[in-house]
């Protein structure tokens, strides 16, 4: 019978997750802001357009809007302020 | 997930191979029902009609209608897991479980805590030994590491990554310059699509005393401090920072050897400049280790000869615009600059940034020049903002002079030169960790 051994886990240590809850859904789309986050991932742009395209010819009711953060992978607080401000949801991408 | 705290419903756009990797981010921030819909890969360089596709067709993830899934994201009632999300403990034990010698190292491949070469199972004799490299106590916490700037950091402690310089075979000695580059807070494994590696460059006393070579085969597998600190410093960065799971965690699309190992003393002795640490404000005869993100391009040459202006500026326009290089020269070649003028390497770096162009319309046509820089050219930051205004076939400047890296190592069997993607970080104190 082989030798028993004892060894280290080589892992580090994981940060505690704390829920967080979603925010509440809204009933319809009908006559609300919509953001269309483009996260300036390469072409996310022209998806982005082509989305507000869909909106005005799909659902018309829904204003969709297109807005930019200042810069990719870093948290704009004022582009959230706005959405906060003036949006009632938020579509982000496109993440790849 | 900070709108979605704010009260605003969102839905998350990705591509299909990132489902894995985004649901397991919604979890590790406590909102693993945080509404995501999919798209296929990929996005870029496809036309506005193809992409309008991607929006009347079906969410390659969930194989419902993409439109569908966007829309009820936004509109489905929450359900009770939705409202209450999930919290939870997670930890990581000290020892493992005892077994044989042949099972442990089958767990750790298992697990994917090696780079599948040999692994020295890290037992607790072992460990000790490497802890007297260093006069830090084990328990003491002395950094965090995330494969990415939006993922979760792990912590760890000088323990642990004692257990990784086990691993990688390095000797206590070796300790102090794995604890700094541990400490440095960069990364080795990135898990970014785009595949990087972190160089790291040792200067100061420390290179000597432990043995690590800066001459024949420098950037090779011929020395065993250079070669186990470098896989060292990989090993801990996978291991320490939650993992380097393909699909999970590591999304590199081709990889990168330089994940193996990448770590090189400058020839401070043989080079004809100031030491590279001593350029960054620090003493001589202080030990300290850089670190240079990137290991994604490499580009190679001679000289200089009568057309290194040339080579140079062909070599650079190869360079990815987004990741400015480290230069490693041997030192005939650093010698063959200051012959030529260059008696500094700030000198040669100025020169490299004012000579080596490339037409605007070529340099704003690339994947990360958009993503990264266009976004700051367009808000008016400089030097960025000029470079948008250029014409097209302007020839707009790569990099800035202090963006350019340039090391000198080499066993001066050839006057050869190689070139990095290699930006650099920081500068870390070796010996606060003696």
């Amino acid at each position: 019978m082989s030798e028993q051994m004892v060894v280290h886990d080589p892992r580090g240590f994981p940060p505690k997750v704390t829920g967080k809850r979603l925010a509440p859904r809204l009933q319809s789309l009908d006559g609300k802001v919509v953001y269309l986050v483009d996260c300036l991932f390469d072409n996310s742009e022209v998806f982005m357009n082509q989305l507000l395209d869909w909106f005005g010819e799909h659902l018309p009711s829904v204003d969709a809007r297109i807005i930019k953060p200042r810069q990719s992978w870093v948290d704009d607080p004022a582009m959230r302020a706005r959405v906060q401000a003036d949006g009632n949801a938020a579509i982000l991408g496109v993440g790849l | 997930m900070a709108l979605e705290q704010a009260g605003v419903p969102t839905v998350a756009v990705h591509t299909d191979p990132f489902a894995r990797l985004s649901r397991a981010t919604a979890l590790a921030n406590g909102m693993p029902t945080a509404r995501q819909a999919f798209v296929p890969q990929p996005l870029v360089g496809r036309t506005p009609e193809q992409l309008r596709a991607y929006i009347e067709g079906t969410d390659p993830v969930s194989k419902r209608p993409f439109m569908q899934e966007l829309i009820e994201g936004l509109s489905r009632p929450l359900d009770e897991k939705d409202l209450k999300g999930v919290s939870f403990e997670r930890s990581t034990p000290r020892l493992l479980a005892p077994d044989t010698e042949e099972k442990l190292q089958q767990l750790f491949i298992d697990n994917k805590w090696t780079d599948f070469l040999p692994v020295t199972l890290p037992t607790e004799e072992r460990v000790a030994n490497m802890l007297k490299g260093t006069s830090h106590k084990p328990d003491e916490v002395i950094g965090r590491l995330a494969p990415t700037a939006f993922r979760e950091s792990w912590a760890f402690t000088v323990e642990k990554v004692a257990v990784n310089a086990v691993m990688a075979g390095c000797k206590p000695q070796y300790f102090p310059v794995v604890l700094a580059l541990a400490a440095s807070g960069q990364t080795a494994r990135s898990s970014s699509t785009t595949s990087f590696a972190t160089l790291a460059l040792v200067n100061g006393p420390i290179r000597n005393e432990i043995g690590m070579d800066s001459g024949i085969g420098v950037l090779g597998p011929f020395n065993h401090a250079n070669a186990t600190i470098g896989r060292a410093y990989n090993l801990l960065s996978q291991n320490l920072q939650g993992g380097s799971v393909p699909g999970d965690t590591y999304m590199g699309s081709l990889g990168n050897w330089y994940n193996y190992s990448a770590a090189f003393p400058e020839a401070e002795e043989r080079s004809p400049w100031l030491p590279f640490h001593v350029e960054k404000g620090f003493k001589r005869e202080e030990s300290v280790v850089s670190v240079f993100f990137g290991g994604r391009y490499t580009i190679a040459g001679f000289g200089p000869r009568e057309t290194w202006e040339l080579e140079f500026k062909r070599a650079f326009a190869a360079c990815e615009q987004h990741l400015a290089p480290l230069l490693v020269m041997d030192p005939i070649v650093a010698r063959g600059f200051v012959d030529r003028g260059f008696d500094s390497r700030q000198k040669l770096a100025a020169w490299f940034s004012e000579h080596c162009r490339l037409s605007a319309r070529e340099y704003w046509d690339n994947q990360w020049v958009q993503t990264l820089l266009r976004p700051l050219a367009e808000a008016g930051v400089e030097p960025h903002a000029s470079k948008l205004k250029a014409r097209p076939d302007e020839m707009v400047r790569l990099f800035q002079p202090g963006d350019i890296s340039i090391a000198v190592a080499g066993g001066e069997t050839q006057g050869a030169w190689r070139m990095f993607g290699g930006r650099y970080v920081k500068s870390v104190s070796i010996d606060k960790w003696r």
